[in-house]
């Protein structure tokens, strides 16, 4: 588990850096007053789109001996209605999940506040979710 | 080895920060086969600690540990970032936003995150208390209704070439044009 504890330890350097944690830069973002994160985003999919491609197509193995596989994402309505909560917030928070972890570790610790009421939503969609529209 | 730790210390260009992003998709593969998602991890922390019988919650979270000490690196990783490679310069603003922001009082840029906004205090305004909790409830209930966040379906669901992510991304960013441009402003305004 070490291992995963050191990438992500890796991915909350580069959150930070890259600005992505940064209230201001998502409000940028969304009034389109610069291109950072698009530039991110564009740049990040763009490279592991090209790693997982060669991966699979020189059948790669993971270190623990398993052929690298990805799973296919089924669709339904929640992308729709819930992509676009997530988006509202999204845009108030400043922050996506990952952020939200490296801004705590930033020193923003009443960003706790907002984790807890993001497991909150979380439980609430598990609660609700036999009577939401999918 | 000074002039190295000078460089870092400045924000990291797009061009550098979205490929090294980008990398951690394969790493997560190479280290695992883990699919790069974080909003999960707050489904295994339900799971976890308030299952309370609920369907949605009833399976084994053990298996899926490695995402929280994912998380839990992130957390030691923006620790690690700012005590480290910040080289405490103020935040640069597009004009026009530090325009709009002074009229709501928000005026300063020491932080990455704005303490005018999010502290311990403002949780006990309005808008506080609209952005954390109300916020972090949206992020929480869109992510899972939305099945991933912006790195399960923006970035490991685009890079596999999921159709249902992209549908999903283009939602995050209407959903986030929405609040920026038509909602945030009255709730700044309170």
């Amino acid at each position: 588990m070490l291992k995963y504890l050191l990438a992500g330890t890796a991915f909350g350097i580069i959150l930070y850096k890259a600005e992505l944690i940064s209230w201001f830069r998502i409000q940028e973002m969304f009034r389109l007053q610069s291109f950072h994160l698009y530039g991110i985003i564009g740049s990040a999919v763009l490279v592991a789109m090209a790693g997982v491609w060669l991966m699979k197509k020189f059948r790669m193995k993971s270190i623990d001996g398993t052929v690298i596989s990805t799973a296919p994402k089924q669709f339904s309505r929640g992308q729709i209605y819930g992509g676009l909560l997530f988006g509202f917030g999204w845009a108030a928070t400043g922050a996506c999940p990952g952020p939200l972890f490296a801004q705590v570790g930033a020193g923003a610790g009443v960003v706790l506040v907002t984790i807890a009421f993001a497991v909150a939503g979380t439980w609430l969609y598990g609660k609700w979710k036999h009577r939401l529209p999918h | 080895m000074e002039q190295w730790i000078e460089t870092l210390q400045q924000p990291w260009p797009w061009y550098v920060a979205g490929p090294l992003i980008g990398l951690t998709v394969p790493l997560l593969l190479w280290l695992g086969n883990k699919s790069f998602g974080i909003s999960s991890s707050l489904r295994h922390i339900c799971a976890a600690c308030v299952p309370a019988g609920i369907s949605f919650f009833q399976y084994n979270w053990r298996k899926e540990k490695w995402n929280l000490f994912f998380i839990a690196g992130i957390l030691a990783g923006g620790f690690i970032a700012a005590q480290l490679l910040d080289n405490g310069a103020a935040v640069s603003v597009h004009p026009a936003l530090a325009g709009e922001l002074a009229g709501y009082g928000i005026t300063r840029y020491d932080s990455l995150i704005p303490a005018e906004l999010f502290s311990w205090q403002q949780l006990f305004t309005w808008r506080g208390i609209l952005l954390m909790a109300g916020g972090g409830l949206l992020v929480g209930f869109g992510s899972r209704y939305a099945g991933g966040c912006t790195s399960g379906h923006a970035i490991m669901g685009l890079a596999t070439l999921q159709w249902p992510s992209l549908v999903a991304t283009c939602c995050f960013m209407a959903g986030g044009f929405i609040m920026a441009n038509f909602i945030l402003p009255f709730i700044l305004s309170l």
